[in-house]
């Protein structure tokens, strides 16, 4: 895209088609029965995690859902050991003790994934407090789902965030499904940024599957709260393109009307044709990151399936610090 | 030495743990401005001043949540509760989210938080503001739990949780309080896990905790003009259970006896006695003896509470009829 720094266009391309890659990979060995647990994928969301991290540093937080693997490969979360940990090997983030819902890399300020819907909101809010008690530059961003909107957390910790004018970033991915419900019959609003009026902060709608938009409403987002101006709420409308879990027969919607609309929607489709539409990036160097990242995923499913399983004496470690 | 309230002396443990580390604040409803309900955090803002010393709005599950985030973020935060009854609120935050976190991520970050919980029969306060739900956390790896019954222990027990890495949940009984006893000047720590054997004796081992830890020593002087003489345990932290030390002391006394305020079911006196029976059954010469409320609610009337309450003629009498 003209006036965009072909360095951030490749991250841009390499993060989503490293999320992409790395679900399709996790996906098929999943249905291969080789994945324990349960899968939640991420697929057609791409842009969202890539744009907002994009304005992060390995010191900013994030806290993140049950559909985390993009938000950590975004954060720069190490893809072997992400894929380990879904293997359940002790090689893994979290020595095969939490899997697909639970992939932390605190050194990269990725604060963890969670098994619990709305979870993250009151963490992140917590991670900016410190920040700011400790005269941080650091900002924190919560990535949170439409159906978690409806949860208390959500509502207190906005308030929370907006009172004390924490430097936290509300980012709801708005996918238009929590599990089986449609957005429409769960939610009272139109949309849900109109929320972030009741608590005092911006709140503002953007495009989620253009990766440009996203990145340009976080950096907003995130250059207020480093500032000291407060909270935002950030609303990315997408579409999940896969059931809920792997696995999920998809009762509430046909196939079709998904494959229409991942037609049109789809981040990664839209991100080659407006950048090689203008010439910004060259086919060659698009299919050169994809042949990368496609080296990268075949390595990290060869090191999860060669790691061991972690001994049984390890039940009893890291329960107490 | 001198003699200090059970309020002040956690308010010193505030005070000094706080000049210590400027990481250790506090936040929760209502404690800058009023001090704390008990005034146990009386003076904290004037000498620290309101950003670590922070009025919330009633949001209890953004409190502790927050707390948790904060503490993964590198503070080291003291959140109230107000009540412990209010922790219901905040569950989803208390066990899912503080007790697991460094499990679940495999040891990458402690969590150290505490959890400040006033609990316990006062006043008539009835069945929302009068639990001991102590229990509940006992059932919940990865959470520390402590419940002093004196000045001199809450004073040392909250400087231990505030410094140890662990989410730890501080039961501190209301009609504790007003309390006064003896606190050393200085230093005091009282180590997590580590029961006091506050009687010896050998005639009877009687294990309790916080507020009831007074009721079994007005029985025990009862007992005692009887010529009975027992070993009284106060167990001060709940989780981890200190086992050595009642097993030592049933082996020696060849009896138990449990009390605690709390309701009998699925209590802490059932896992004391479950742990005697599984690993120290040889060593009983009588059926144990567990007192606790009884299975309800707590009740509002007078008449009523009296009632609920457990009090040192059951103690009493109970342990009497053993010999
Ligand atoms: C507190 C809680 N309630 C219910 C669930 C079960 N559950 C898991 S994901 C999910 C739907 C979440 O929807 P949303 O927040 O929109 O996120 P999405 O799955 O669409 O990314 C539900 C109901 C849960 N994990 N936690």
């Amino acid at each position: 895209m003209v006036g965009w720094d072909e360095e951030l266009l490749c991250r841009f391309y390499r993060t989503m088609v490293t999320i992409r890659f790395f679900e399709q990979t996790v996906e098929k060995h999943f249905l291969a029965g080789e994945i324990p647990g349960f899968v939640h994928l991420y697929i057609g969301e791409e842009a969202i995690a890539t744009g907002v991290c994009a304005n992060l540093t390995t010191d900013d937080y994030i806290a993140s859902t049950h559909r985390g693997h993009g938000h950590s490969i975004a954060k720069g979360a190490d893809v072997s050991r992400m894929m380990a940990e879904i293997f359940g090997r002790k090689t893994g983030y979290c020595k095969g003790k939490g899997g697909s819902m639970h992939i932390a890399d605190f050194s990269v300020g990725m604060l963890g994934a969670n098994g619990v819907v709305g979870g993250s909101l009151p963490l992140a809010t917590g991670a900016a407090l410190a920040a700011k008690m400790l005269r941080q530059k650091r900002v924190a961003v919560a990535f949170f789902g439409d159906g978690a909107s409806n949860r208390g957390t959500f509502h207190e910790s906005a308030n929370l965030a907006s009172v004390w004018k924490l430097p936290v970033i509300f980012l709801c991915e708005n996918n238009q499904y929590a599990s089986t419900t449609p957005y429409r019959s769960s939610t009272s609003v139109e949309d849900i940024a109109d929320r972030a009026r009741g608590y005092g902060m911006p709140g503002v709608i953007v495009d989620g599957n253009d990766v440009f938009a996203v990145y340009e409403a976080a950096k907003a987002a995130v250059e207020r709260a480093r500032g000291g101006g407060g909270p935002s709420l950030v609303e990315a409308k997408t579409y999940r393109i896969k059931g809920h879990f792997v696995g999920d027969p998809e009762l509430y919607r046909s196939k079709e009307e998904v494959q229409e609309i991942f037609a049109k929607t789809d981040p990664i489709s839209r991100f080659e044709r407006q950048v090689s539409s203008e010439g910004s990036l060259s086919r060659e160097k698009l299919d050169s990151i994809k042949l990368e990242v496609q080296e990268l995923i075949d390595k990290a499913l060869a090191f999860a399936k060669e790691s061991p399983e972690p001994d049984p004496s390890e039940l009893f470690s890291d329960v107490y610090a | 030495m001198r003699e200090i309230t059970f309020a002040q002396a956690t308010l010193e443990a505030m005070e000094e743990e706080m000049t210590r580390d400027e990481r250790v604040f506090v936040m929760g409803e209502d404690i800058a401005r009023q001090g704390g309900i008990f005034g146990q955090f009386k003076g904290l803002p004037q000498k620290f001043g309101l950003d670590r010393v922070k009025d919330t709005p009633i949001s209890e599950t953004a409190i502790v949540g927050a707390g948790v985030g904060a503490a993964l973020g590198g503070m080291r935060p003291v959140v109230d509760m107000h009540f412990a009854d209010f922790m219901g609120v905040a569950m989803d935050e208390l066990f899912n989210q503080m007790a697991k976190i460094h499990f679940m991520f495999g040891g990458q970050r402690p969590v150290p938080v505490v959890v400040r919980a006033p609990d316990g029969l006062t006043n008539q306060a009835a069945a929302q503001h009068s639990q001991s739900i102590e229990a509940w956390f006992l059932h919940i790896p990865g959470l520390k739990v402590v419940i002093p019954s004196n000045p001199a222990d809450a004073k040392g027990l909250l400087k231990s949780a505030i410094r140890d890495d662990n989410p730890v949940i501080y039961f501190e009984h209301k009609r504790l309080f007003p309390v006064k006893g003896p606190v050393p000047d200085g230093e005091v720590l009282v180590p997590i896990g580590k029961a006091a054997v506050t009687k010896p004796g050998k005639d009877i081992t009687i294990v309790s905790y916080s507020y009831t830890m007074r009721v079994v020593m007005d029985a025990v002087s009862i007992l005692e003009k009887d010529g009975i003489d027992p070993e009284v345990i106060d167990l001060r932290t709940i989780s981890p259970i200190d086992k050595d030390t009642i097993l030592n002391s049933v082996a020696k006394t060849r009896k138990l006896a449990i009390a605690h305020e709390a309701v009998k079911q699925g209590g802490v006196g059932a896992e004391i006695a479950a742990i005697v029976a599984e690993e120290g059954l040889d060593y009983l010469d009588a059926p144990v003896l567990r007192f606790g409320a009884p299975f309800t609610p707590v009740p509002f009337a007078r008449t009523l509470e009296a009632a609920y309450r457990v009090k040192a003629e059951d103690i009493y009498s109970g342990i009497r009829a053993l010999f």
